[in-house]
């Protein structure tokens, strides 16, 4: 990520993570520029003394801004709406904006939790590895099932028009991750699908993909 | 500064600890609203005239005026941008990203993977022994997190000495947590604290889930 003068803002991050791509992904299309450090959740890395100050729920993105710490990247995109608003990720209407919230708690209360890693570890060991793959695809498609009829009269190019915003930012990752790790069919979710081509010609995204981090493991 | 013009209309469960978060915010708001019941177990939430409101079936529904919002982070948001006379966030831009931090602990780490649906799941695939464990569990692993995130920043209340969505997010979570899945409240003397300040606020008695129109006579 080119830097016009030295970032001050730094994104602690983990490839993978879907939570620490919506915030990459939101940081390109306000064209902010960031210093990258990876934590390798991994090795543990999120359990360090260190990283424990700074989040100690050990959970990825964490942004600093100067002084401020936020973690958790709906906080984080909060804050970036609040204090960045150049090319604002949400819509003046109140409807309108009202909805892109919604889809945003969609995605990080009713689907990511409870297909995340730690859920799933945990789950394994009570039903099982083929149960536990089973449970994460039925939320999955749940959720997409929602979404897709939420948004079904309201999708232009991008998720609520023609314009990205943070529905689009919190749905990116999460499709990217159902196509990729639980092979979802998506020809069942033809909105969440034309969404997803719209977003993936961007430059902007394909820059926050996890495989274009510095920590990406090939 | 808006004037209650519509007389606001929220489609609510006694029991939804996510209508509860709402039934809140509009009482410390001072704002006047008509109760709808959704009968959930019912299947109310299935009926035509709710699927138009909300296609997901999902309560908290607000309705004012033309505009209908679900979802209690999106409900919320709206009330404090259109109501913003007794402000549910601190005006400190790092506080009120501790304040979203701290609710989407709630939103996306507890009550996701506690609410009824999953519970049913882990009852049906694990076995009935398993629900409380299950439960337990993850309410613990989310008020840790909320112990060591607030400990060094509480005040009277959540954040500080003012009400504010951090509180809004929390005390139907305490109130849920602590009766029904012997959550060891020991653990956490900060929020047993808050749980105690939440109980003699007559804007949290008011809302919570016994005390609603559709709660069955004791």
């Amino acid at each position: 990520m080119a830097a016009k003068d030295d970032p001050k803002l730094v994104l602690y991050s983990y490839w993978q993570s879907s939570c620490s791509w919506r915030v990459r992904l939101a940081l390109n299309l306000k064209g902010i520029s960031y210093e990258y450090k990876a934590v390798n959740l991994l090795k543990g890395e999120q359990f360090t003394p260190e990283f424990e100050k700074l989040n100690p729920l050990h959970f990825v993105p964490v942004l600093v801004d100067g002084d401020v710490v936020i973690s958790d990247s709906y906080a984080i995109l909060m804050y970036l709406e609040e204090k960045y608003p150049q090319r604002p990720l949400l819509p003046s209407n109140p409807q309108h904006k009202a909805l892109n919230l919604q889809v945003a708690s969609i995605v990080s209360s009713s689907i990511q939790p409870l297909h995340m890693l730690s859920t799933l570890k945990y789950l394994e060991e009570k039903v099982g590895p083929q149960e536990q793959l089973l449970f994460a695809e039925t939320n999955v498609e749940k959720g997409f099932h929602a979404l897709e009829k939420l948004l079904k009269d309201i999708v232009g190019k991008y998720a609520t028009g023609d314009e990205v915003h943070m529905a689009d930012v919190f749905m990116a990752p999460q499709i990217a991750m159902a196509t990729k790790r639980f092979k979802i069919d998506m020809s069942k979710f033809p909105s969440l699908s034309r969404i997803y081509e719209s977003l993936k010609a961007l430059p902007e995204f394909l820059e926050s993909s996890p495989e274009e981090q510095p920590d990406a493991v090939m | 500064m808006a004037q209650q013009q519509n007389k606001l209309k929220l489609y609510s469960y006694w029991r939804s600890s996510c209508s509860c978060r709402i039934r809140m915010a509009l009482n410390l708001k001072s704002l006047e609203y008509q109760y709808i019941p959704v009968n959930l177990l019912k299947g109310e939430q299935f009926s035509p005239e709710f699927q138009k409101l909300n296609p997901i079936g999902y309560v908290p529904v607000l309705v004012d005026g033309d505009v209908v919002i679900s979802d209690s982070f999106a409900i919320f948001m709206y009330l404090e941008e259109k109501y913003p006379q007794i402000p549910l966030f601190p005006s400190d831009i790092a506080k009120k990203a501790l304040n979203i931090q701290a609710a989407n602990i709630v939103c996306s780490s507890i009550q996701p993977l506690q609410n009824a649906t999953v519970l049913k799941y882990i009852e049906a695939k694990v076995g009935p022994d398993e629900r409380i464990p299950w439960a337990k569990f993850h309410i613990e692993k989310g008020f840790e997190a909320l112990e060591k995130l607030l400990k060094d920043r509480a005040g009277r209340y959540a954040t500080g000495d003012e009400v504010s969505m951090a509180d809004v997010f929390l005390a139907p979570q305490l109130h849920y947590g602590t009766k029904r899945f012997n959550v060891d409240m020991a653990k956490f003397p900060l929020l047993t604290r808050l749980n105690g300040a939440y109980s003699e606020l007559s804007e949290f008695r008011k809302a919570m889930p016994e005390n609603q129109p559709d709660a069955p006579l004791a």
